[in-house]
C-alpha cells in the first residue's frame, strides 16, 4: 500500500513540507498518509487506508499550500505534489478541527460510560486531543431507537453514528454485500438496512472493527468488558487456512474478542465472521477438561486421571504393535494442531511408533505429495495487478472468505482476470471474467481445450469459453488456485487439471485451496503418508530425519503408509488395531459416511485427542483433552506456506494439555523419548531437522518478519549471531546424538549457530531435496447414463461442525436444511416442483430429501451441501470413486 | 432608468403566445430554424460562434458556455450533454417558465449544443416538483421525435441524437452538477469530489460530460439565427445578451423578466412599471436578495448597481441564479433569516459534517431565539458556527465542505446580524419565558413574538 510505495519507486518521490519539516513522499501518496508516515498524525474518521477516500467527515482538514496560498483541504483526498506545504497545527487548521469535532458531538450521545467503544473510541480520543473542551450545543439531541439488530451478529445504534460512510463503503466496495445504506437526508441521515434485508454478509464483523464510534457493536462482545481491562496478544486465525493475523483480547482468563490485524501480504485487517466470532468455542462450557475412558465396551465414557489415561492409551498402542506391527496403528487428523504439535505427533508416529499410516486430511483435500510438490504462489502473486487467475477450487467465498476479499479487490480494483472452472455457480462467479461450467470429472479436458484450437467442450458456454481462451492467449502472467471443488469428485480430477495446466503454462504457480486450519503445516510437518517433516518423502528424507531424531534409519517406517481412506478401509476390514483421531471427526467430515461408520466399529481401540466430544470421538475408548487455540504458543502455516506465530492468551480448560505434550507423554509411556520440553525447543528442532524449514526460527524472530515467513525460507545473507540464537539453544541430548551424522547440518562445535551459516562454512546444503510433483493420475470420467444426475457436494461457511456449533453467535447461521439443488429445467423434466420430497439413490446409498430449483446448477447436475442440518450428503458418496452419479425419483 | 428595448431572446415567444409550447406554434415562429442553420455548418464553427458571442452560463456560476464545451478531452467518446433543469433555489423560477412554456426552444438548443460538442445522447434533468414542465417537455419531445428533429438521422442528415427526459426526486443539492450526475446514474444525490470528477473529464458514467443550464441552451436557437454579432451587441462588457430574472417577495408585480444583461439596474427591475412595479403598498425597501438564497443581502444603497455579475460580486454579493427576493420595511429579519437557513438545513445532503450538523444547529438556535429562549451569547454562537462552516466569513466565501451548500446558509445570518443587530437583541434580551421546552415541543406564548409581530415571508 501507500506506505511502501516510496521504496518501490524512488524516481517519483516528491518533497512536501509538513509543519515546516521537509519530508519525502511518493507522487500520488495522500497527504494524510505521508504525514502519518513521518510522525504527524492528522485526525480522521471516514478515512481508512484500505478503502477509497470519500472526504466526508472533514476531520482531516488541514491548510495546504500548493503555491496559490494556504487553503483548508481534506488531507485524505489530496495527493502530495512537489513543493506542497502542509500546516496541520496552524490556527486555521486547529479551528477547523475544533469546529468539526463540535459538529460531530452535536448529536452524538454522551453515553460513553455504557458504550462498549468507550476507552478505544476514535471519537473519544480525538475529542480529547483535538476537540473543544465543551459543547455549546444546548438543544435536545437527535433520538432514535437504541440499538437495532441489523444482522444476527451486529447491532446498530444510530444515535451514536457519525455517518462516516466506513461501514457502508466496506459493505459495498470491499465485501460486495451492499446491504447497509445511507437513508434519508441531511440531519435525518441514518445508516440502516432495508426492511427484510438484513446485513447478511460473511464479513459484517469488519464494520464493527472499523466503526470509529460505538454505533456498530458485535453481539458476542456487547457489555462483556471495558477496553482498558482487555489484555492482548497477536496471533493468527485458524478457522481456515488463509491465516489472517488477529489480535486476541481477553479479560479474566476468557477470550472475548478477535480483531483483524493489518497484515499486508494476507488479510489487510479484514476477517470473516466465522473467524471473528468463533472465539466463543474457546470458552465454551462443553470443552473437554479431563481425560475420559471407557473401561468396558457398552459403558459410558468416564473421567480419568491423565496418568491412567495415557498409560491405557500406551498399553493399547503397544498391544496393537505386538499383534499387528506398526502398520496396525493409524492416525487421522492434525490440521487443528499448531506446527510444533504436528511435528511432535509426526515424530511420535514415525519415529516412536513406527507407523506411516498418518493423514491430516480426511480424503476431502488433495494428495499431500501433490500439494507439497506444486510450484507455490503467494496471495500477493495471485492478486498482483495485470495477472490472470485460473480457479478450480471449492467456493472460495464459503471456504476461504478473506482470500475471496483479496481476489475481489484484485478483480474489481486491479484488473486481475479470473477464469473460473466450476461445476455450479459459486460466490466467485460474479467476479470472474469468464466462468466456465465444467461437468464433474472433466476439468483436465476443459483446461486442455482452453489452450487448444477446437470448439468449446460439450456443456461449456462457448462465449465464456472463447473469452477465457483469449485471456489466456493474451500473454499475461498466469497463476492458479487449485483445490477440491466437490467432495463427490475424486481429488484426481483437480490433480490432473493442475498437471495439464502446468504442461501448457510451465511458469504457472499455484495457491492450493485446502480449507482446514493448519492443514498445510500438518503436511509440512509430515502428518501425511510417505512424507517426513520438511516436505521430504519418506525415502529421500529417511537418513536426514533419522539422524535428526537420533534414530537408526531402519527405525523409521520402511514403506509408505495408508491415507485416511486406506486407514478407514483397513479399520473397517479389521486390519487396523488402533486408530487415533487427532482432532478429527470422520463421521461428519469424511465424504463416505458408511465407510467411516464401519471403520470406527471395526477398530479394536479408538483413541481421540480433541477439544470437544463429537459424533466420532463419542465412540472412542480413550479421549484426551487438548488445550487448543489461544491456550498454547506455537506457529501455524497458511495456504501460501507462510508461517506465523500463534499467541497464548489464556490457560487451557481443566487439565487439558497441549497436543505436543500429549505426544511427548505418550512417547514416554511407549518407552520412547521425543526429547522436547518446550515449544521454543520444538521450533529450534524443526529448523534443524525439517529441510524446508531451515533457518525458520531465526527468521521468525526477526521483527521485520511480523507478517510471517513463507517457507522454504529464502537463502539470504548469513544471519547475524544475535538473530540466529534467538530462542532456546539446541537440546544438549540432541547435540550429542547427532555427532555421528556428518550430513546433519545443524551443529557447530559450540552448538550455538544453526543451519544457515553452516551452509557457507561446510559447503553445499546436505539436506535432501523436497518433494517433487508426482506423476499425474489418469482420469477418465465414466459416461453418465441419461437418467442420472452428476452430484456436486460442497461446503458452506457456517455448518454443523463442532467449533461453529459451540460458538453461539454464529451457530444459528448454519442453514436450517440442505435440500438437493437442481436446475429448474431438470425439475420440469422430472415433473416435480421446488419443495417436493424426492428419493435420491447412489451406488452407495439412498435417502429422501427436499428438492429446490437453482438456476446456478447446470442441467444434469445435482448439488448438495455437506455437514448441514439433516445433511446426508455423506450417505451418497463412495470413497475413491472419480465422480458420483445419482438417480432422482419422485417418492411413491 | 436604463430600460432598453433589447429583443426578448428567450421569452419573446412565450410572452406573445399562449400556445408557445406546441410544435405548431413553435414552427410558425421561426422554430427549428437555428437547428437547420447549425446543421449546415461545421460543429467547431458553432462552438467558435458561441465563444464569440460571449454567452455565459445562466445557472449561477456564469462560466462561458463555448469555453466549457471545449473542455471535453478530444477524441474521447461517447460524451454526454446534461441539461440542468433542477432549478430549486428559493425564489428561482426562470427555467421553469422556459420548460413549461417553450419546451421546443430548449430542445432545439440541446440539439445545437449536441451537434457542436459531438455527442449523440443528451439527458434532460427536470426538477421533481415541476410536474407541468415534465409533462410539457415529454409532449414536446414526442412531437420533436415524430417530426424528425430528434432521433435517428435528424432532418435527413447522418447525425443522430437521443434526448432522455429524467425526472428528479426533489433535492436542491442535485442542482449542483456532480450531484446531478450521481442522481442521474441512480445514486443518492451527493456531490462528487473535484478533482477528479470534473464533469468535462469524468462525468456521467465517467465519460466526458457537458452540463448546461436550461436558459443557456435556450439562447442557442436565436444565436444561430441572428449570429454572434447581434448577440454580442446586447448587454455590457463581460455580460452579453439578455438575462432572465425572477423577482419575488414584496413587490407589486412579481414575475420573470428578461432584461438586457449588465445594463438594467436593480432599481429598474424593482420599480419600473413594466417590470416589478415597486414595493407593495409603496412601503420602504428593507433588503433584497440579489441572486438566490445563498447570496448576501443587498440594501437600499445597492439599488443603482447594474445587473452584472462582476459589479455585484465586487459589491459583496452575487447574481447567482437570477432570483431576486424583495423584503419591505415590515419584515422581521430574524424570522426571514430563519426561513433561509431552514431551507439549507432541510436540503443538506448529509455528506459533510459541517453542513449536515451545522446548518441544522443554526436553524435550531434561530428557532429558539424566535421562540423566546434566546440568550445574548447566542449571537456570537451563531457567528462562530457560521465561521466553522465558512472559515473567515469572507466573500467570496471559503468552505469546510465539498460543495457550497453549507456555506450558503451563512451569509444571511452574518449579514442580518451586522445590519440589524437590534432585531436580534430585541429577541435575546426579552424576559425569559417561564415555560419549559420538552423535546423541542411547543412553548407557551413566548413574550417577544407578540411584541415584534413582524412577518417572516
Amino acid at each position: 500500500m501507500t506506505d511502501t510505495a516510496p521504496a518501490r519507486d524512488e524516481v517519483s518521490t516528491v518533497t512536501v513540507t509538513v509543519n515546516g519539516t521537509a519530508i519525502e513522499a511518493a507522487k500520488g501518496e495522500l497527504v494524510i498518509d505521508a504525514a502519518e508516515r513521518n510522525g504527524v498524525y492528522i485526525p480522521r474518521f471516514c478515512y481508512h487506508h484500505r478503502m477509497k477516500p470519500v472526504g466526508m467527515c472533514r476531520m482531516c482538514l488541514v491548510e495546504i499550500d500548493t503555491g496559490r496560498g494556504p487553503a483548508l483541504q481534506p488531507s485524505c483526498m489530496i495527493e502530495c505534489t512537489d513543493g506542497m506545504s502542509v500546516e496541520t497545527e496552524s490556527p486555521v487548521s486547529k479551528k477547523a478541527q475544533d469546529g468539526v469535532l463540535e459538529f460531530l458531538l452535536v448529536n452524538h450521545p454522551l453515553d460513553c460510560p455504557v458504550c462498549d467503544k468507550g476507552g478505544e473510541c476514535p471519537l473519544q480520543d480525538q475529542t480529547m486531543s483535538y476537540g473543544p473542551g465543551e459543547s455549546r450545543f444546548i438543544e435536545e439531541k437527535r433520538h432514535l431507537e437504541k440499538p437495532i439488530p441489523i444482522s444476527q451478529t451486529v447491532f446498530l445504534d444510530r444515535e451514536r453514528c457519525i455517518l462516516c460512510d466506513r461501514c457502508t463503503r466496506f459493505a459495498k466496495d470491499v465485501a460486495g454485500d451492499p446491504f447497509i445504506h445511507f437513508q434519508d437526508r441531511g440531519n435525518d441521515s441514518q445508516v440502516n438496512t432495508f426492511p427484510d434485508h438484513p446485513f447478511a454478509s460473511y464479513f459484517s464483523g469488519n464494520t464493527v472493527q472499523i466503526c470509529p464510534v460505538g454505533a456498530l457493536t458485535a453481539k458476542p462482545f456487547r457489555f462483556k468488558a471495558r477496553p482498558w481491562d482487555l489484555d492482548q496478544v497477536e496471533s493468527t486465525c485458524t478457522s481456515c487456512s488463509v491465516g489472517c493475523r488477529v489480535v486476541i483480547d481477553s479479560s479474566r482468563d476468557e477470550v472475548l474478542r478477535y480483531s483483524g490485524v493489518d497484515s499486508d501480504p494476507v488479510n489487510w485487517s479484514w476477517l470473516c465472521d466465522k473467524g471473528r466470532f468463533d472465539f466463543e468455542y474457546v470458552n465454551d462450557d462443553g470443552r473437554l477438561t479431563e481425560p475420559l475412558l471407557r473401561t468396558d465396551a457398552g459403558q459410558d465414557l468416564a473421567p480419568a486421571k491423565w496418568s491412567y489415561a495415557l498409560k491405557t492409551a500406551a498399553t493399547a498402542i503397544k498391544g496393537g504393535l505386538d499383534r499387528s506391527g506398526p502398520a496396525g496403528v493409524g492416525i487421522i487428523g492434525g490440521a487443528r494442531l499448531a506446527n510444533e504439535d504436528a511435528y511432535a505427533w509426526a515424530k511420535l508416529a514415525k519415529g516412536v511408533i513406527g507407523t506411516d499410516n498418518v493423514d491430516a486430511q480426511l480424503d476431502d483435500g488433495l494428495p499431500a505429495a501433490f500439494v507439497l510438490g506444486l510450484p507455490r504462489a503467494t496471495i500477493d502473486e495471485v492478486c498482483a495487478p495485470g495477472g490472470t487467475v485460473v480457479v478450480y477450487a471449492p467456493d472460495i467465498k464459503e471456504e476461504l472468505p478473506v482470500l475471496f476479499l483479496r481476489l475481489r479487490h484484485a478483480a474489481v480494483e486491479d484488473g486481475v482476470k479470473i477464469i473460473e472452472l466450476a461445476a455450479t455457480d459459486t460466490g466467485l462467479t460474479p467476479l470472474a471474467d469468464s466462468s466456465l461450467r465444467v461437468r464433474p470429472g472433466e476439468a483436465a479436458d476443459v483446461v486442455a481445450a482452453l489452450f487448444g484450437s477446437g470448439t468449446a467442450p460439450e456443456g461449456v458456454d462457448p462465449t465464456a469459453f472463447f473469452h477465457a481462451r483469449t485471456l489466456l492467449a493474451g500473454g499475461a502472467r498466469v497463476t492458479a488456485v487449485i483445490g477440491r471443488p466437490s467432495l463427490a469428485e475424486s481429488a484426481d480430477v483437480a490433480v490432473a487439471a493442475a498437471h495439464r495446466l502446468l504442461e501448457l503454462v510451465p511458469s504457472v504457480t499455484f495457491l492450493p485451496a485446502l480449507r482446514r486450519a493448519n492443514v498445510f503445516g500438518a503436511l509440512d510437518m509430515g502428518l501425511a503418508p510417505g512424507i517426513l517433516p520438511g516436505r521430504v518423502t519418506l525415502d529421500e528424507g529417511r537418513a536426514h530425519v533419522a539422524s535428526g531424531w537420533s534414530l537408526a534409519t531402519k527405525e523409521l517406517p520402511t514403506e509408505t503408509g495408508l491415507d485416511t481412506r486406506g486407514i478407514l478401509e483397513a479399520a473397517a476390514n479389521g486390519k487396523l488395531d488402533t486408530l487415533v483421531l487427532l482432532g478429527a471427526d470422520p463421521l461428519a467430515d469424511f465424504p463416505d459416511r458408511d465407510l467411516a461408520e464401519r471403520a470406527l466399529t471395526g477398530v479394536r481401540t479408538l483413541i481421540a485427542v480433541d477439544l470437544f466430544l463429537n459424533e466420532s470421538n463419542r465412540k472412542a475408548d480413550i479421549v484426551l483433552p487438548a488445550a487448543g487455540y489461544a491456550t498454547t504458543e506455537g506457529t501455524t502455516t497458511n495456504l501460501e506456506g507462510r508461517v506465523t506465530t500463534l499467541g497464548q492468551k489464556i490457560t487451557a480448560p481443566g487439565t487439558a494439555r497441549a497436543d505436543w505434550i500429549i505426544a511427548a507423554d505418550l512417547a514416554g509411556h511407549l518407552g520412547g523419548d521425543l526429547g522436547v520440553e518446550s515449544v521454543a525447543q520444538l521450533q529450534d528442532e524443526i529448523s534443524r531437522v525439517a529441510p524446508s524449514h531451515a533457518g525458520l526460527a531465526a527468521a521468525l524472530a526477526d521483527p521485520a518478519n511480523r507478517d510471517g515467513v513463507v517457507v522454504p525460507v529464502p537463502a539470504g545473507p548469513p544471519q547475524p549471531p544475535e538473530h540466529a540464537v534467538e530462542g532456546n539453544p539446541a537440546d544438549p541430548s540432541h547435540r550429542g546424538a547427532a555427532e555421528g551424522a556428518p550430513a546433519e547440518p545443524v551443529l557447530l562445535a559450540d552448538g550455538e549457530v544453526p543451519g544457515e551459516r553452516l551452509e557457507h562454512e561446510l559447503g553445499p546444503d546436505p539436506a535432501p531435496a523436497t518433494v517433487t510433483l508426482p506423476a499425474p493420475p489418469s482420469v477418465a470420467a465414466p459416461v453418465r447414463d441419461a437418467y442420472a444426475h452428476r452430484l456436486v457436494v460442497t461446503r458452506k461457511l457456517y455448518d454443523h461442525g463442532t467449533l461453529v456449533q459451540h460458538s453461539p453467535a454464529i451457530a444459528a447461521l448454519a442453514a436450517p436444511s440442505s435440500p438437493l439443488r437442481l436446475n429448474p429445467a431438470d425439475l420440469d423434466r422430472l415433473g416435480i416442483a421446488s419443495g417436493d420430497r424426492v428419493r435420491v439413490t447412489s451406488e452407495r446409498g439412498s435417502l429422501a430429501i427436499d428438492v429446490v430449483a437453482d438456476s446456478g446448477v447446470p442441467k444434469n447436475v445435482a448439488a448438495l451441501v455437506l455437514d448441514q442440518a439433516g445433511g446426508a450428503a455423506g450417505q451418497l458418496l463412495t470413497a475413491g470413486s472419480l465422480v458420483t452419479d445419482i438417480r432422482v425419483e419422485t417418492q411413491s | 432608468m436604463t430600460i432598453t428595448d433589447a429583443p426578448k431572446i428567450v421569452t419573446g415567444r412565450l410572452a406573445a403566445h399562449d400556445d408557445a409550447h406546441t410544435i405548431a406554434r413553435y414552427e410558425a415562429t421561426d422554430g427549428y430554424k437555428g437547428l437547420r442553420a447549425a446543421l449546415q455548418r461545421a460543429p467547431q464553427s458553432i462552438t467558435d460562434e458561441v465563444k464569440a458571442a460571449s454567452l455565459l452560463g445562466r445557472g449561477g456560476a456564469g462560466f462561458p458556455a463555448g469555453v466549457k464545451w471545449g473542455f471535453c478531452p478530444p477524441g474521447v467518446f461517447p460524451r454526454y450533454l446534461v441539461v440542468n433543469g433542477d432549478e430549486s433555489e428559493p425564489g428561482t423560477y426562470k427555467d421553469r417558465i422556459l420548460m413549461e412554456s417553450d419546451p421546443h426552444q430548449l430542445i432545439e438548443g440541446i440539439l445545437i449544443a449536441c451537434y457542436a460538442i459531438g455527442c449523440s445522447q443528451a439527458f434532460l434533468y427536470c426538477r421533481g416538483e415541476m410536474a407541468l414542465a415534465h409533462e410539457r417537455l415529454g409532449e414536446a419531445l414526442n412531437e420533436a421525435y415524430a417530426a424528425g428533429y430528434v432521433g435517428k438521422n435528424i432532418l435527413g442528415t447522418d447525425y443522430s441524437i437521443d434526448i432522455v427526459l429524467h425526472w428528479g426526486a426533489g433535492a436542491y443539492i442535485v442542482g449542483e452538477e456532480t450531484a446531478l450526475i450521481e442522481s442521474l446514474e441512480g445514486n443518492r444525490g451527493m456531490p462528487r469530489l473535484k478533482p477528479p470528477f470534473f464533469p468535462a473529464a469524468k462525468g456521467v458514467y465517467l465519460q466526458p460530460t457537458v452540463v448546461n443550464n436550461v436558459e443557456t441552451l435556450a439562447n442557442l436557437p436565436w444565436l444561430m439565427q441572428h449570429g454572434a454579432e447581434a448577440f454580442h451587441a446586447l448587454g455590457a462588457e463581460n455580460s452579453r445578451g439578455t438575462r432572465m430574472f425572477a423577482v419575488s417577495g414584496h413587490v407589486k408585480k412579481p414575475g420573470v423578466y428578461e432584461v438586457e444583461f449588465g445594463v438594467t439596474t436593480f432599481r429598474d427591475l424593482l420599480y419600473a412599471p413594466i417590470y416589478s412595479g415597486g414595493i407593495r403598498g409603496d412601503r420602504a425597501l428593507k433588503a433584497f436578495i440579489p441572486g438566490g438564497a445563498s447570496a448576501p443581502l443587498f440594501y437600499e444603497e445597492h439599488l443603482d448597481l447594474p445587473l452584472e455579475a462582476g459589479v455585484v460580486g465586487k459589491a459583496g454579493s452575487m447574481l447567482g441564479s437570477g432570483a431576486i427576493v424583495v423584503m419591505d420595511e415590515t419584515t422581521d429579519m430574524v424570522k426571514a433569516t430563519r426561513n433561509l437557513v431552514r431551507f439549507f438545513a432541510r436540503e443538506s445532503c448529509g455528506k459533510c459534517t459541517p453542513c449536515r450538523e451545522g446548518t441544522t444547529w443554526l436553524e435550531r438556535i434561530l428557532d429558539r431565539i424566535i421562540d423566546g429562549h434566546g440568550r445574548p451569547e447566542d449571537i456570537d454562537l451563531l457567528l462562530d458556527v457560521c465561521d466553522n462552516i465558512s472559515p473567515g466569513l469572507l466573500w467570496p466565501p471559503k468552505q469546510t465542505t465539498i460543495c457550497p451548500l453549507g456555506q450558503s446558509a451563512t451569509p444571511s445570518i452574518v449579514g442580518t446580524i451586522k445590519r440589524f443587530p437590534e432585531e436580534y437583541e430585541r429577541y435575546v434580551n426579552a424576559p425569559f419565558s417561564t415555560t419549559v421546552a420538552i423535546n423541542g415541543a411547543a412553548y407557551l406564548s413566548p413574550p417577544v413574538a407578540a411584541a415584534t409581530g413582524g412577518s417572516a415571508e
